[in-house]
């Protein structure tokens, strides 16, 4: 039976990414469909009526929501072609755990371009603190699957080309506080899978300037 | 090798009762290693080092942490009972709808109890929104997980007990039986449930528990500056 994949998403979203990366990792086509997510197409609102929001795969007619879920999904699905999750019970329970520990740097980052003074200060800390501790989990490993791109790298490296827009607006470094990081990223992005579905930090840039913009952030 | 299962938690603990469910129902063997969160023991701050909290599962010596990641956890290494169905769709869907139970409807059903005027009766509307989708996704159903309860009937297993409680205390309705008649026959399913029915915290602590951590927020806010 044939597969058909469709892919509701936004270029910018680094959730969105993680499941191109996850798609491109098993080596799957599928359509993509750019949202706007300021005139919610219909098709966003049928697929996901609880959140309304992106990324949805839709799979044979079915939807699946939520980055991380997604992501399990492919690995579930395909499971004979570059396996994300590892099969030990254990390394999947601290894959499961450190992604769920990526999702804070959304709301972080989010807050380091849409405040300023202290409340920025104060997410710059928190994000400083989350990508420390998960240099710290990286270790001296290649990747944070061990030898293998995995779950984990999945859900962090999407975040790496907002790196660039998030240390702009926060006026910091991510490579002098976590060096070991910026050089794992670069490591990720040698993979056609990652460097295929990443977005060019300065269009992130560009498009956080237009974001601050609307919002009225200046 | 024995297997050694330990379970760190407290007697109140939502999130807690989940894992305490998961191991009846699979008839796993543990010990359980009450924390007061206010003096947390070196184990606790060893074992769960990025949130300090519980519940944390020690396995052979080794923690997980994060009660769905501790569900999941069990439910691959202990195959009997399982929590989860094969299918993939299925396993996503279930996945979905616990993290819709934390992020969304547990946060708006906390404000409802918490919150007071205004802010409360939003609060409500939020919390009306949220059930209305559990409603739909329960129709039909005796649990969430079908004939059996499953992952999802764990994961929101806690506004079966928490609920009644929150409205005994501020005197609200928030799931109403007309409004939300199969929701409202899943918690009485789920309450009744034998493994569920003889471990719950003892209610009239609950009751006092959460009374005393209203009146305090009600304190606090009323002697704050505006």
């Amino acid at each position: 039976m044939a597969e058909e994949i469709i892919l509701l998403d936004l270029w910018a979203s680094m959730l969105g990414m993680r499941v191109r990366v996850a798609l491109a990792e098993k080596g799957l086509k599928y359509e993509y469909r750019e949202q706007d997510l300021r005139d919610k197409s219909p098709l966003l609102l049928e697929m996901n009526p609880v959140h309304k929001k992106i990324p949805v795969l839709i799979h044979n007619g079915k939807p699946i929501c939520e980055s991380l879920i997604i992501v399990q999904y492919i690995d579930e699905v395909w499971y004979n072609k570059s396996p994300l999750l590892p099969s030990d019970p254990y390394k999947r329970a601290q894959a499961r755990f450190w992604a769920d520990y990526t999702d804070k740097l959304y709301e972080l980052g989010r807050q380091l371009w849409l405040t300023k003074g202290e409340e920025q200060e104060t997410a710059k800390k928190g994000f400083m603190e989350c990508l420390k501790l998960l240099e710290g989990e990286l270790g001296d490993k290649p990747y944070f699957g061990g030898e293998n791109f995995g779950f984990l790298d999945v859900a962090l490296v999407t975040f790496s080309c907002w790196f660039f827009a998030y240390e702009s607006f926060g006026n910091f470094s991510v490579e002098a506080e976590c060096p070991k990081l910026v050089a794992w990223s670069k490591r990720c992005m040698e993979k056609d899978s990652v460097s295929s579905s990443l977005e060019d930090p300065l269009k992130i840039h560009g498009f956080v300037i237009m974001m601050r913009k609307e919002l009225g952030v200046e | 090798m024995g297997e050694e299962v330990k379970l760190f938690r407290t007697w109140s603990s939502s999130f807690a009762l989940r894992i305490v469910w998961a191991l009846k129902i699979k008839g796993i063997e543990y010990e359980t290693v009450f924390e007061d969160l206010s003096n947390k023991s070196p184990l606790l701050l060893q074992y769960n080092p990025v949130h300090k909290k519980v519940p944390i599962l020690v396995h052979n010596g080794k923690p997980i942490a994060e009660s769905f990641v501790i569900l999941e956890y069990i439910d691959e290494t202990w195959k009997q009972a399982p929590l989860l169905l094969e299918d993939p769709y299925e396993r996503a869907k279930a996945r979905f709808w616990a993290k819709f139970g934390d992020d969304k409807v547990l946060t708006s059903v906390w404000n409802v109890f918490i919150k007071q005027g205004k802010e409360q009766e939003e609060a409500l509307v939020a919390a009306t929104e949220n059930l209305k989708f559990l409603e739909e996704e329960m129709k039909g159903k005796k649990f969430f997980g079908g004939e059996r309860i499953g992952y999802v009937d764990l994961a929101l297993g806690f506004l079966a007990n928490l609920i009644s409680i929150f409205e005994e205390i501020i005197g609200l309705k928030i799931v109403d039986e007309e409004k939300f008649p199969s929701l409202y026959s899943w918690m009485q399913d789920f309450a009744e449930a034998p493994i569920i029915r003889d471990n719950w915290p003892p209610r009239d602590k609950m009751i006092v528990k959460f009374q005393a951590l209203l009146d305090a927020t009600i304190a606090s806010s009323s002697s704050s500056s505006k």
